[in-house]
């Protein structure tokens, strides 16, 4: 733990205090889309099924699954889907 | 009426509080309602019921300045306060009329632990009201704060210092100015920028307080007009601003103007500089990519901060011939870009010495550009002794060079010499100046040995004379 929780903000205040997430793109056309199974539970069937849906589109996609649910995903799989990738879904199903 | 209640504040490690010991147990057991608090050890005087002030809050809420200090209050008043030992006062306040009769009248005390340096600001984050008017930024507590900062965009690239309230209270005791002063529209999103935004960037740049007069300027002199911070930022050419710091304060604060001046290893150079960037990024919006449109950039745009080398007093310092009053400390902003290194280990004479400055000088932008960007020129001190044997000073120095600098048109104009880049082909017949007049600017830094002096070219944007152009502002202590 820190005793540093509380930061004051360095900036002009002209956006929300809680930081900004990015943007999704708005089309998918030329994007290659990560799908990552994250080892839960029938995760593989909502995965199988967004996969189907973007293959009908026609829209690139890649398959990925951490190796357990029970911790972050290892890095060198962050880096794999963020060198193949633009866009990611990771899905849980529970 | 309400009894009389009695604390007292004490530190094991003040000589007259150990001398006082006896006084105290002779206070225990005559004053029923006696609080006793120990700033710095749990176990001194815990014989006599003692509480250990560990957070020093209750010494904080009773604002201590010295142990030992007795504070009588009746009902939810006041009605007494002694600092220190002085023996007819304490006899006074608690009605015991023969305490301490085998001590001297007068012993001073010590210090609180609530003023040792850092700990003031750290408790009035904690128990008091910082005042602070910026926006609290509330992180997870299990969250790594200097994770948080890059998370949020606010760094340059390096870590930061968390700005917490205790240190942006400590930055904000190395001025006078009210936190709440504005001190311009920072672009490029004209934000308004107060005295105590400069210090959250101050905290995060790594400053000390005493550099916050220096930041302050070095900010003043960056949003006038005439520096055209906006353009320098979104420019897609090399510049940022580069700081000269002139005067006093430079020694104050343990400026480096010596070895290795323009590089790394002095924590006033290397903050101040980078404070200034921080501002612009952080308050102004101004971030690469977005509004900074650099091609390539330079490693100054980190930071690039130094003094000049004053210590010869035959020199005019920068400021100086900038106007400002000798003996005053002053920053000077240059458009600048980074180091070009300027190797002459055989010219002895200064007629010499200066025509191979101007050769050198001659490729600031390009070989074949002239009175587009103006330059600053720092001579080491092996150089500058070349000329201050020759009696030359700074303005026999600017001129000489000017003078040497002059070129035949014929040999810049657009094509000559088989290179597309120059001046138009109508300045063929003129003698053309490399600089305006005003567009050489000449410091002094440096280690002692090395016959190696450096030019930092300015920025293109410096062919619109009169538009813009290097600023001093002298620095408000």
């Amino acid at each position: 733990m820190n005793n540093e929780s509380i930061l004051r903000d360095p900036t002009a205040e002209t956006s929300p205090a809680l930081r900004a997430r990015l943007q999704p793109p708005a089309s998918l056309n030329g994007l290659t889309v990560a799908l990552l199974d994250i080892g839960k539970a029938r995760g593989d069937e909502y995965v199988d099924r967004l996969q189907e849906l973007l293959a009908a589109r026609g829209i690139s996609w890649r398959r990925y699954k951490k190796p357990t649910n029970t911790r972050t995903a290892p890095v060198e799989l962050l880096q794999q889907i963020a060198r193949e990738c633009q866009v990611a879904v990771i899905a849980l199903s529970d | 009426m309400d009894s009389a209640r009695f604390a007292l504040f004490v530190k094991q490690d003040c000589q007259t509080c150990t001398l006082l010991v006896p006084v105290f147990e002779r206070m225990r057991e005559s004053l029923p309602d006696l609080a006793i608090y120990v700033q710095d050890d749990p176990r001194f005087l815990s014989s006599a019921g003692a509480a250990y002030d560990k957070t020093l809050e209750k010494s904080f809420r009773a604002d201590i300045e010295i142990t030992p200090t007795l504070i009588r209050m009746t009902g939810q008043s006041e009605t007494g306060r002694v600092c220190g030992w002085v023996r007819d006062e304490w006899r006074n306040i608690t009605g015991i009329a023969k305490l301490g009769q085998d001590l001297p009248a007068y012993s001073p005390g010590c210090g609180s632990k609530t003023r040792q340096p850092g700990v003031w600001e750290r408790l009035v984050a904690q128990f008091g009201d910082s005042q602070l008017k910026s926006r609290p930024i509330q992180i997870d507590e299990w969250d790594d704060p200097i994770e948080a900062c890059f998370d949020r965009g606010w760094s340059d690239g390096l870590p930061v210092v968390p700005p917490t309230d205790e240190r942006i209270l400590r930055m904000l005791s190395g001025t006078n100015r009210r936190p709440d002063e504005t001190i311009g529209l920072v672009p490029p999103d004209l934000a308004e920028c107060t005295v105590e935004k400069v210090a959250i960037n101050a905290v995060m740049a790594g400053c000390k307080p005493e550099y916050m007069p220096v930041v302050l300027a070095a900010l003043e002199a960056a949003l006038d007009p005439l520096f055209t911070m906006h353009g320098l930022l979104c420019t897609t050419c090399f510049s940022g601003p580069i700081v000269i710091v002139n005067g006093p304060i430079t020694r104050a604060i343990n400026m480096n103007w010596g070895i290795n001046a323009l590089g790394q290893g002095n924590r006033a150079n290397a903050t101040i500089g980078r404070a200034l960037q921080l501002i612009i990024r952080n308050v102004g919006g101004g971030r690469p990519g977005e509004i900074d449109r650099a091609t390539l950039g330079q490693p100054g745009k980190y930071t690039f901060c130094f003094a000049e080398d004053e210590t010869d007093p035959a020199w005019e310092p920068l400021s100086v011939s900038r106007g400002i009053p000798s003996g005053r400390s002053a920053v000077t902003l240059f458009q600048g870009d980074g180091i070009q290194g300027f190797v002459d280990q055989k010219s002895r004479a200064p007629e010499e010495l200066t025509r191979s400055l101007a050769m050198a000088l001659t490729a600031v932008s390009h070989p074949k550009q002239a009175q587009t960007a103006n330059a600053i020129l720092i001579l080491s001190p092996e150089h500058y002794s070349i000329f201050r044997d020759a009696g030359w000073d700074r303005t026999r120095i600017t001129k000489e060079l000017h003078a040497a600098l002059l070129r035949p048109g014929r040999d810049l104009i657009v094509g000559a010499h088989g290179v597309g880049e120059g001046i138009p082909a109508s300045r063929a017949e003129e003698m053309v100046p490399k600089f305006w007049d005003d567009g050489l600017l000449i410091v002094r830094a440096g280690g002692s040995a090395g016959m190696f002096s450096a030019i930092c070219a300015g920025w293109t944007g410096g062919r619109a004379r009169g538009q813009t152009k290097p600023i001093t502002k002298e620095i408000r202590l």
